[in-house]
């Protein structure tokens, strides 16, 4: 055999022992598949402050084109699914006590005339200096025990008028309007998903390789390994090529349910994700190979991994936007492959982008990918130490 | 002398530190092909630091090693197809299962297909692990661990191997049949270095080395070691053996006395000009009687007594 054929052969006996390996490691294989989950759902959740369609009820005494044109509106948040109509407040408040419904809203008689001097309905929202002095144009009846529904009503009270009148958006207001195209209900989920994608792999990702040599050194399988003639870029390309569709597998997961559970659209081609994701699987895994040649008990690599974590977490964008973090966060954010990732699959997913658009941070993760395996292979000596 | 192509292993000065602590002294070696050498010693003498740099495990601190004509550590690497390493721990995968480990070593060393299933037929037969194959390597038997770890060792048919206490877990039965597969191989033309804190191990052995704190105390074949000892041996039995002992071990001319059963075993410096006549004095109502000495007391001899 050719010596190129030689390689092949040991960087394949390498990849086919790990997969043996990880086929028999039920907790690992547990934790590949459970981690995804369990994270969307927490994180999906938890984040997800914005309940949806609460079952409420009406008091409309107006009986007006307004009133009907009110409740289209707030319908159309999709917040709250009217159900019922009561004919006084009384009833109301029975209905709620009892369970019912979470809330009411409250039109009163003289709708239209509080309307018309309201200056959300003017249009003079921005200017008006005595919010206080302005009569509400209805009343949200709330039942308060459950903190989540009444957050989300409260959320309700600055509908803005502008359709209820029958006008265009304010176009002073341009960044919201951005914001509303992508996601027209402010859901916040939305972003956290694609986002929760570049958390879950970096986690599970570099936590896999991270282990991967320290663990042979540790159970004494190195002590053989290296006297045999494989070399430490074949051992390396070996240990990560499983992971790589570990990480594939954990991305279909993540995206799949937060479609299903929530919603979450995915506009970009599939050849678009699985290119970004792929390039930062790579770049996680060969980071995770560099922290197990410097390592030397599994511990160590699981604090090293959990360092690179939490930088991950708090500076990739994922928890605060990247533009509104002081410079030298933003100086570490660059350095981290999780913040370009972030914005790769964000604009993959959320805006229907082309790797090709955003080439940059493509260019930046395929050279950390590259440049981990090297010096992940250069400092893995075949000698103990 | 021989001629240093006839040399598997020729080693000179050969010194390791960890820290500040010396795990191998200036260590020489003549290792001739075709043989199976010895290294003798007890725990911590550095058996396997002397092992791992004749591998090219662990870079010496000093010294000149040549292994199958390649100077190490710098041509570590050209020397991997050519050896075989059974380390003293279970190195191989205990996730797998036997016939996987095989097939995982045949793909490292590049054998094809099928060439690597006919090889590992054949080793699982010679080894007797047949029924074994699906078996998870970690739930193997210490002696069945064992002949896996010689079958992994020897599946590319190294010139040179090296085995690292090879039979600490296994029973006397297990370790005659061992010794005959190692016969084999050596009669095959393979060269083999073995560790052993074990007497009738080592006796087997075509020459030795007996290790001490790092230091070679002896090298040479078992006869030509047990000629060559500095000390004469006696079997002493009678009464009141315990305190005969007592008292001998203080004299400067007795290098052990141990007892073994109803005999008290003593070993007597040869530079006592009549050890015989001198032992005899010492002796109250008891007799004596000249032995032929064991590896045992070349070794006890040759580590200054002070193990037993
Ligand atoms: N990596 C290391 N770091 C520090 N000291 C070491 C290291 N490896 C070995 N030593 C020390 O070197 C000495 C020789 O160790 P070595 O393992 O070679 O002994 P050995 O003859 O193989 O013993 P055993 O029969 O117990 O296997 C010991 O004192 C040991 O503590
Ligand atoms: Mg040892």
């Amino acid at each position: 055999m050719s010596e190129l054929g030689n390689s092949l052969s040991r960087t394949l006996a390498i990849i086919i022992k790990e997969l043996r390996q990880l086929s028999r490691d039920r907790m690992t294989f547990a934790l590949i598949l459970m981690i995804p989950m369990v994270q969307l759902i927490l994180f999906g959740y938890a984040i997800n402050t914005d309940v949806r369609h609460i079952e409420v009820g009406v008091v409309d005494l107006s009986q007006s084109s307004w009133s009907r044109e009110l409740l289209r509106v707030t319908a159309a948040t999709q917040a709250v699914d009217f159900h019922h109509s009561y004919g006084s407040v009384q009833e109301a408040e029975q209905a709620i006590t009892r369970g019912e419904v979470k809330a009411v809203l409250y039109l009163p008689a003289d709708l239209p005339e509080r309307l018309v001097v309201h200056p959300s309905f003017t249009g003079q929202g921005q200017t008006s200096r005595q919010p206080a002095l302005t009569p509400a144009v209805g009343q949200w009846l709330v039942d308060g025990s459950d903190t989540l529904v009444a957050s989300s009503i409260r959320g309700l009270r600055t509908l803005p008028l502008d359709e209820v009148a029958g006008r265009p958006h304010n176009p002073a207001l341009p960044v919201l309007e951005v914001v509303q195209y992508f996601n027209a209900e402010q859901r916040s989920v939305v972003n956290i998903v694609p986002g929760l994608l570049a958390i879950i792999l970096t986690m599970t990702m570099i936590l896999f390789t991270s282990a991967a040599i320290v663990r042979e050194r540790e159970h004494g399988n190195m002590e053989f390994l290296i006297t045999t003639p494989v070399k430490p870029l074949e051992l390396m390309i070996g240990k990560i090529t499983p992971y790589m569709l570990v990480g594939i597998l954990q991305i279909s997961i993540i995206l799949t349910m937060g479609h299903l559970v929530f919603d979450v659209p995915i506009r970009g081609s599939a050849l678009n994700i699985l290119g970004s994701a792929l390039l930062f699987i790579a770049a996680s895994l060969t980071l995770g190979l560099v922290i197990s040649t410097i390592a030397r008990t599994q511990l160590q690599a699981m604090q090293m991994t959990i360092f690179i974590l939490l930088p991950s977490i708090l500076l990739s964008g994922f928890m605060f936007p990247y533009d509104a973090m002081p410079e030298p966060a933003q100086y570490i954010a660059e350095a981290l492959p999780a913040t370009h990732f972030i914005r790769l699959i964000r604009g993959v997913v959320l805006r229907e982008a082309q790797i090709s658009d955003m080439p940059a941070d493509a260019i930046w993760l395929a050279l950390f990918a590259l440049g981990g395996l090297l010096v992940a292979a250069k400092r893995f000596h075949k000698q103990l130490e | 002398m021989k001629q240093d192509s006839e040399l598997a292993i020729r080693v000179r000065n050969m010194s390791r530190t960890f820290g500040d602590k010396l795990a191998v002294d200036q260590l020489d070696l003549d290792i001739p092909k075709g043989t199976i050498y010895g290294f003798l010693g007890p725990n911590g003498c550095g058996k396997s630091t002397s092992i791992r740099m004749l591998t090219g495990l662990l870079t010496p601190t000093s010294g000149d090693i040549r292994v199958l004509g390649y100077e190490l550590p710098r041509q570590a690497e050209l020397l991997r197809t050519r050896i075989g390493y059974m380390t003293q721990k279970f190195s191989l995968y205990e996730t797998l299962s036997v016939r996987e480990n095989l097939d995982f070593v045949g793909q490292i060393y590049s054998l094809g297909r099928q060439q690597r299933r006919q090889r590992i037929d054949e080793l699982l037969r010679l080894y007797s692990l047949g029924d074994h194959q699906k078996q998870m390597a970690g739930s193997l038997s210490g002696g069945q661990k064992q002949r896996l770890a010689l079958a992994a060792a020897t599946l590319h048919h190294p010139d040179l191997l090296f085995l690292d206490e090879p039979t600490s877990a296994v029973d006397p039965e297990n370790r005659r049949e061992f010794w005959e597969r190692l016969f084999d191989l050596c009669h095959q033309g393979t060269t083999i270095l073995v560790s052993t804190h074990y007497m009738d191990e080592a006796e087997r052995c075509h020459a030795l080395a007996i290790l001490e704190d790092g230091v070679k105390r002896a090298d040479g074949s078992p006869d030509q070691l047990m000629q060559d000892m500095g000390a004469r041996v006696f079997e002493v039995s009678g009464d009141d053996l315990r305190a005969l002992k007592t008292r001998l071990i203080n004299q400067p001319q007795v290098i052990s006395a141990a007892q073994l059963g109803t005999r008290l075993r003593v070993l007597v410096r040869k530079s006592e000009p009549q050890p015989q006549q001198w032992l005899q004095q010492q002796l109250l109502n008891q007799t004596s009687e000249e032995v032929r000495p064991s590896l045992e007391d070349v070794f006890v001899s040759c580590t200054g007594g002070h193990h037993v």
